[in-house]
């Protein structure tokens, strides 16, 4: 590990005052303190942000949550609020990790969680998110767990994170604040396609930190869940992911959410289902017809098309387990 | 492949002997006592025990977060001590699974692990101790699992069914796979406290 130097901020100013000069800061540390230990990147400064509060969970009114960016993994998916309003968002935190990295891990650090890609994480291989202009060795290398939506010859890596699956499906908001002053990004729009330039992955400015992420509101009667299918029951990564939430009323859809996991450069936003979803029947045929629209944009290669096949299973599984859902209350 | 790797650039001189690296002081209470050092930062907990304090009830497994080997409790809450800098975690409160018993009177999971012959390397033990410690005061506090029946159900109590136990406890590896009698030891445990 490159040396650094190790400071502590106090509070959320003195953070952004010692941001820049080389300064990364410091969470829960459990995918930055591995990247430091393994040479995928390195920092002249440390700075430990985990003592400037910003780790509560707070109920907005008409229902949604505001979520301080050090909130830790695990207790924000015991939070009793956001299990009772936000299924689909304590699921997705349960099916990452394990249970001591969830205690690590915060609800800022997820987001800015780095890719698994095998290629990233070898400082022997090009990789150019790592190396920039060093190309992409999973084009042609291992590429089982390559991207098929939103695919560049540039960088064929997947987000890594479960939690921001949800995030991206329920319309959640990030609150920064940097040297430009505060900012809400939607986070639909918090990440770069690899065609945009994989070296970065979110269109965060340098110095600016994650202060809370909100989440707005489910119609009441909405169902939401996350299903996640991995080689292993538990602790492995995804290979795809769905998060879906469904107000359905008299048999058809009036509102649906879908995220996909495991499948894209950023945390994907299934939104020609959604479109072809709403106003519709609720019903399998209606499902499987939304689902083959999105899948139909699909560019699976080599090694990794029977993504597809269980994108399309995992994903109708879960929107007719909460059509029953909402149909048995 | 598209290019061959370029070298890699040349490793600074170990910042040690250029006595170049500001340490931080740190102050770790560890299995009740409180110990003081003087630390590079990028230490991390898992060295500090094992390498500066001679703990070596904590074990380093793969030091990348994925084997659950070096799991301790901080502050009463299991993590990975490989992935945590000692310098970030100045003021906590440490247990190995060498302060939750001793020899001549072991814990009651160490106990169990004994009884139900839950090890056969011995390696990854002291780890499933300390997170079966935690997670038994995580399902205590109500804290929901990937195999919870309902994750909206926020009043019932947790039953930590064998597929509970072997879910909360999978980031945890056992390369001997003693799994079958380390769910039944962790089983036995959470039956006699509650």
């Amino acid at each position: 590990m490159r040396p650094f130097v190790y400071e502590r901020a106090t509070d959320v100013a003195d953070a952004l005052d010692r941001a820049g000069d080389g300064a990364v800061f410091l969470a829960g540390g459990t995918n930055l303190v591995d990247h430091l230990r393994l040479g995928v990147r390195s920092a002249e400064r440390l700075v430990d942000i985990t003592r400037i509060g910003l780790d509560e969970v707070e109920e907005l009114p008409g229902g949604g949550l505001r979520v301080g960016a050090l909130v830790r993994n695990s207790d924000l998916a015991a939070h009793p609020a956001l299990r009772r309003g936000f299924p689909v968002v304590a699921q997705a935190l349960l099916a990452g990790a394990s249970g001591q990295l969830r205690n690590m891990a915060t609800t800022g650090g997820n987001l800015l969680q780095r890719t698994r890609c095998v290629y990233f994480q070898d400082v022997t291989m090009p990789c150019t998110k790592r190396d920039p202009g060093s190309g992409c060795s999973a084009l042609e290398g291992y590429a089982a767990g390559n991207a098929i939506f939103e695919t560049s010859p540039r960088c064929m890596a997947v987000h890594p994170s479960d939690l921001c699956v949800a995030l991206v499906a329920l319309d959640a908001v990030v609150r920064t604040t940097g040297p430009a002053g505060d900012r809400e990004i939607p986070m639909t729009e918090l990440y770069r396609r690899a065609e945009d330039g994989p070296e970065t992955d979110t269109h965060l400015v340098p110095g600016e930190l994650i202060t809370h992420v909100d989440l707005p509101p489910l119609a009441p009667g909405t169902r939401s869940a996350y299903r996640k299918v991995r080689e292993r029951a538990s602790y492995a990564f995804a290979l795809v992911s769905v998060a879906a939430a469904l107000d359905v009323v008299d048999g058809r859809v009036r509102d649906a959410r879908l995220g996909f996991g495991g499948v894209c450069h950023r945390p994907f936003r299934a939104r020609r289902a959604e479109e072809a979803l709403v106003g519709g029947p609720a019903d399998a045929a209606a499902f499987a017809a939304a689902i083959d629209a999105e899948l139909a944009h699909a560019r699976p290669g080599r090694d990794n098309a029977a993504k597809v096949p269980i994108l399309r299973n995992t994903a109708l599984a879960v929107l007719a387990g909460l059509a029953d859902e909402g149909a048995r209350s | 492949m598209a290019t061959p790797a370029a070298p890699l650039p040349p490793r600074p001189a170990h910042p040690g002997a250029a006595g170049r690296v500001e340490t931080v002081p740190v102050r770790l209470r560890v299995d009740g006592v409180d110990r003081e050092l003087d630390l590079d930062p990028r230490v991390s907990v898992l060295d500090a025990l094992r390498d500066r304090l001679g703990v070596t009830s904590v074990k380093k497994g793969c030091d990348h977060g994925q084997c659950g080997a070096c799991t301790v409790l901080a502050d009463g809450r299991r993590i990975l001590s490989c992935l945590a800098l000692a310098a970030s975690y100045d003021g906590a409160e440490v247990t190995t699974s060498a302060g939750l018993g001793a020899p001549d009177r072991l814990g009651d999971l160490q106990e169990a692990f004994v009884a139900r012959d839950a090890l056969q390397c011995g390696y990854c033990t002291p780890g499933q101790i300390c997170s079966a410690e935690g997670m038994l005061a995580e399902a205590r506090a109500g804290m929901p699992s990937h195999v919870s029946p309902d994750v909206r159900d926020v009043d019932s109590p947790v039953e930590l069914t064998d597929d509970e136990i072997r879910e909360r406890m999978s980031g945890n590896l056992c390369r001997c796979g003693a799994y079958v009698n380390i769910v039944a030891a962790i089983g036995d445990v959470a039956r006699a406290r509650s």
